[in-house]
């Protein structure tokens, strides 16, 4: 099996496993009990969150531990929201291809009275700070904007624009879900005011989340319970799965030199490889993306059946078709950054990691283009293009 | 993978009567591109008898499974037969599908009507009750799914 849909979860990595099974096995205490046995595992829990900041470049008071990132992204826009009602400014900016966990969140504050400015995204799949500063008012609370996108792989200027918003005096908060431990993250030199990462986008456990927030932003709850986190999330810390995150995270951002120049030469021989099946286009910009992202649109193929045969062929893949989004209409990603919906249903992700081997890439490439062709000898929408009765989206 | 019944997957990995036809007497055509799925069905028709047909898919696992089912029960059947074609039949011949693909199978039923349509108004032959294929009743509904 070819496993090529990191960008959805990642394989847990060996370390992460067994810190969490020790934790589990023997460091099943409460952090919140009195008891030795019991402080033992609030010192184990306080340990992660000082490893987690360390990778981060912020101090471990900064760190409040999620049971996910769409929690951290809720809890994030929750606060911006709760800072600004307050003193009157209620417009949000964001962008129109966030991830739902965003996107939704702002949809329920817009209904609450908040003004919501969505930035229309290139089709390169990056927003420019000069969108950003034009978009900017007087009664704007937060700017959230994603650093990577999770189906394009694209890389927004975020430091540049957490440096447009420290300078206006505006909340910045970026979803790095999909950056976490693939891409350098420094909140400070990033002027980073909150950002949510998730354990399971780099080879840690499922169910655990950070979010990250400077010091002196007070974060408004989104659930209500006990004195957990200093107050600012409720629950019993999922302590081995924070052992876990932080293993993980850690092993990453130690070899996250080396992981790069390694995926990021396999991602461009995949694309190069792609790129030579006729009518096809990769999705967003081919440099500012992360290492491991590949995305293309076929013309004439739908989704989610090319997904079904690659599965036959060992592949593990995603795609932004109607039938795979669970929904009518294709990727709003894909839509966002201009593709028409007769290509967007025509779309694969292939997110890989540096367990591939080059052979692996030239399996997927030659797989890819075998299933592209005979969905394609199939459909009656490449045989209309064919015969010119209707019109190419793609140039060959 | 359980996304599917075993009788869908194998009709999508080894569809049935796949392909155009040069001298087909009747060709039907549903769905389109924005949606994601469009389904062609040629007909060979001999007196009242369809003596062959094939399709061609542009759509998901369930669109070319249910299309090469819909063949299967329409091919060597009086016309009369393959106006009774429902989407239902369709479905419990390919032992079910998920309830948000059911539309897959009332495409395939309106493809097969939509080319005795067309055989109606190539030969003058009354067939069918209708002149549009957007007068089937399952049609309206599957419109009000697709909004």
């Amino acid at each position: 099996m070819i496993y090529a849909d990191n960008a959805a979860t990642t394989k847990v990595c060996d370390a992460a496993i067994e810190a969490m099974a020790e934790c589990m096995r023997n460091g099943y205490g409460n952090p919140s009990s009195l008891y030795s046995f019991a402080q033992d595992a609030k010192e184990v829990l306080e340990g992660a969150r000082k490893t987690i900041a360390e990778c981060l470049c912020c101090d471990p008071k900064e760190i409040t531990f999620t049971s996910c990132g769409t929690e951290a992204d809720n809890q994030a826009v929750a606060t911006a929201a709760k800072i600004g009602r307050k003193a009157g400014k209620m417009h949000i900016i964001s962008t129109a291809f966030e991830h739902h966990a965003i996107l939704h969140t702002l949809k329920r504050y817009e209904e609450e009275g908040f003004e919501i400015t969505l930035l229309d995204v290139a089709p390169t799949g990056v927003v420019s700070v000069e969108q950003v500063a034009e978009a900017l008012r007087e009664d704007t609370c937060l700017v959230t904007i994603m650093y990577a996108n999770n189906e394009i792989g694209t890389i927004q200027p975020i430091a540049e624009i957490g440096a447009l918003c420290k300078e206006r005096g505006i909340l910045f908060h970026t979803d790095a879900v999909q950056a976490a431990g693939h891409l350098p993250i420094d909140v400070k030199a990033q002027n980073i005011d909150m950002l949510s990462i998730s354990a399971h986008k780099f080879h840690g456990p499922k169910g655990v989340g950070v979010l990250y927030a400077r010091k002196g932003i007070v974060l408004a709850n989104v659930l209500e319970g006990g004195a957990q986190e200093r107050n600012r999330r409720p629950g019993t810390e999922n302590v081995p799965g924070i052992v876990g995150m932080a293993t993980a995270l850690k092993i990453a951002c130690d070899g996250l030199e080396e992981s790069t120049a390694k995926v990021t030469a396999l991602r461009d021989r995949l694309i190069e490889g792609l790129d030579r099946i006729p009518y096809s286009e990769l999705n967003g910009d081919p440099v500012k993306r992360l290492p491991g992202n590949v995305s293309f649109c076929f013309e004439g193929i739908e989704g989610e059946s090319l997904l079904l045969l690659l599965d036959a062929k060992g592949i593990c893949a995603s795609s932004g078709s109607a039938c795979t989004s669970g929904s009518l209409d294709p990727s709003h990603v894909l839509l966002a950054i201009g593709r028409p919906h007769e290509v967007a249903h025509g779309s694969l992700r292939l997110s890989i990691g540096d367990d591939l081997t080059e052979a692996d890439i030239d399996y997927m490439v030659e797989s890819v283009t075998e299933v592209v062709t005979y969905l394609r000898s199939i459909s009656p929408f490449w045989r209309d293009m064919v015969e010119g009765k209707r019109e190419h989206v793609f140039a060959e | 993978m359980a996304l599917y019944s075993d009788t869908v997957m194998d009709h999508f990995f080894h569809p049935r009567n796949v392909g155009s036809m040069d001298d087909a007497d009747a060709i039907g055509e549903v769905g389109n591109p924005v949606c994601g799925d469009i389904m062609r069905i040629y007909l060979k028709i001999d007196g009242d008898i369809i003596t062959d047909v094939k399709f061609e898919t542009f759509g998901c696992g369930s669109a070319i499974a249910s299309s090469s089912m819909a063949t299967e029960l329409v091919k060597g059947q009086p016309i009369s037969k393959a106006l009774e074609l429902t989407n239902k039949a369709v479905t419990e011949a390919l032992g079910g599908l998920p309830a948000h693909k059911i539309h897959c199978s009332v495409l395939a039923e309106e493809a097969i009507k939509s080319a005795l349509l067309d055989y109606q108004q190539k030969t003058g032959r009354h067939i069918i009750d209708i002149e549009s294929i957007d007068e089937l009743e399952s049609h309206e509904e599957h419109a009000e799914v697709e909004a």
